[in-house]
């Protein structure tokens, strides 16, 4: 099992980058269970519909890591709708690609992000239904 | 400083057993089958190394047969026995925390039209004899249960359910690949009429195992071919092999056990005294001396194996992540362990090799990488 990861990944598990929580997000976004065994939470400062800071907090194996690292470092600078386009396939390609089976579980990262996103958005949708 | 503890996967070859083995490559390098002399060597060495494996379970020459490891021991001895009492009973009774050597074999059986029944266990994944009874009925031909587990090394009571197989004239087979030279079978005290054992768990050569069968026990042999081993297992005895196995059953002595006894406190004292959160699976008594199974909570098993392998530990986990099928392992769920806490299981197994040394390393190594992981983790 441990022959399948790439020296990428590998050096992206060690070395990961943004981890950790984040004082006073602007948005926070959490996918996986404990059960299955990956849990991610990514914590967002967005100014100006941009991704000012991000951090994340990973419990997970080596491809949970790793794949939490590149994804921070892919939306860090971006607009929201720049990643929101960014998808598991696109992490895991930054990667030099993951062991088959680690498609599924582990590379979800991006759906913390997304779902980071969603909730920032209708938190201000709501605010602007409210001074309507 | 490398540290090797992994053996209840593998061991490392004794020096001692590589060099007797050397010379049966080269020089007595016969059939044991032939009549001529370099068959009579060859059947010589055969002879004297089934003697040690037999006098190893106070058994008779006759009921050792060499194979090729555990795992075909396993599956001729369920196999084997399931097939030759076919019109005597279809059932079979397991338990939920086999290797998958014995738990594939029954679920084999199970297309063949045989009916398995699998054993819970309690928390410290030993079996409920009460529920061995009840399991039992008049189709029972078999009961097959590990005397040693690899993954949390507990050890079930074999002379009671070798008694209760016994008393209900079942045959009974362990699996005792992971206790072989740690816990003692006399086969005269204990009622027991199969047990696979593994050469290279005990630092013999890979690709050798035996199988104690009790003198009368119904066997079909499961590979056609020449009569060798008793007409029980066919195919030209792997004498090298077999040499090194009674060699390194040879070299095992008490005085290992109760290092490796020492070497197992002080690695789960350490590691609980210096890391909180931290929970031992399986029992504390009545555990093999080798197997150490602790599972760090809020991190996740894979993480931790990889970041001491890059500290040149080797280690094992229950992990899904780290199996092909991404499920935990099946011991530890059978023994109710929350699946997160499954994932952060570590197992250590240590050998007659390992020292005091290397598990200070060890305990000393782990804190910082645990804190790390701990500090990225969401449950935490
Ligand atoms: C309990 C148990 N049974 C059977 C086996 C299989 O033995 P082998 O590797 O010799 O086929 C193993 C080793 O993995 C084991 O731990």
């Amino acid at each position: 099992m441990m022959d399948d990861y790439n020296e990428k990944v590998i050096d992206n598990f060690r070395n990961p980058k943004n981890m950790g929580s984040m004082d006073n997000p602007d948005a926070e976004g959490e996918v996986g269970n404990p059960t299955c065994g990956d849990i991610m939470k990514v914590f967002l400062k967005i100014d100006n519909n941009i991704i000012k800071d991000i951090k994340v907090k990973t419990f997970g194996c080596v491809a949970a890591i790793a794949t939490s690292s590149k994804m921070t470092e892919l939306a860090l600078g971006k607009t929201l709708e720049e990643a929101k386009d960014l998808t598991r396939d696109m992490v895991a390609k930054e990667l030099g690609g993951l062991p088959a089976q680690k498609m599924h579980c582990s590379n979800l990262s991006v759906e913390a992000l997304h779902k980071a996103i969603d909730n920032y958005q209708k938190k201000h949708m709501t605010k602007e239904h409210t001074t309507d | 400083m490398k540290v090797y503890l992994d053996n209840g996967a593998t061991t490392m070859t004794d020096p001692q057993v590589s060099d007797t083995m050397a010379k049966y490559f080269t020089e007595v390098y016969g059939n044991a089958s032939s009549l001529h002399s370099f068959g009579k060597s060859a059947k010589e060495a055969l002879d004297i190394s089934r003697r040690i494996i037999a006098d190893s379970f106070n058994a008779d020459s006759r009921e050792i047969i060499f194979t090729s490891g555990g795992t075909e021991s396993d599956n001729l001895a369920i196999k084997g026995v399931a097939r030759a009492l076919k019109d005597k009973g279809n059932h079979i009774i397991t338990s939920k925390i086999e290797h998958p050597a014995v738990l594939n074999s029954c679920k084999s059986l199970e297309k063949e039209g045989f009916r398995i029944t699998y054993l819970d266990v309690d928390e410290n994944a030993f079996i409920d004899l009460n529920q061995l009874k009840e399991s039992i009925t008049a189709e029972t031909i078999l009961v097959t249960l590990m005397h040693a587990n690899n993954e949390v090394g507990t050890i079930q009571p074999i002379r009671r359910i070798g008694q209760i197989c016994k008393d209900n004239n079942i045959i009974f087979h362990t699996d005792a690949v992971q206790s072989y030279t740690k816990v003692d079978i006399d086969t005269k005290k204990i009622p027991v009429d199969l047990i696979s054992i593994s050469s290279h768990k005990i630092h013999g050569p890979k690709g050798v195992g035996a199988l104690y069968i009790k003198k009368g026990t119904p066997l079909t042999k499961l590979s056609d071919g020449g009569s060798h081993e008793f007409d029980v297992r066919a195919g030209t005895e792997n004498i090298s092999g077999i040499v090194g196995f009674a060699k390194s059953v040879d070299l095992s002595t008490p005085e290992h056990i109760k290092l490796q006894n020492r070497l197992k406190d002080q690695l789960i004292d350490g590691i609980q005294r210096s890391i909180p959160d931290t929970v031992l699976n399986g029992p504390r008594d009545n555990r093999l001396c080798s197997n150490i199974n602790i599972s760090f909570r809020y991190i996740e098993g894979e993480s931790l194996l990889m970041h001491l392998d890059m500290k040149e530990i080797a280690v094992s986990t229950g992990s899904a992540c780290s199996s092909k099928k991404l499920e935990p392992s099946h011991v530890l769920l059978a023994m109710g362990i929350r699946p997160e806490h499954a994932h952060g299981s570590i197992r250590f197994t240590i050998s007659r090799f390992t020292t005091k040394e290397e598990i200070d390393y060890t305990i000393d190594t782990l804190k910082p990488i645990v804190e790390k992981l701990r500090a990225i983790s969401p449950l935490k």
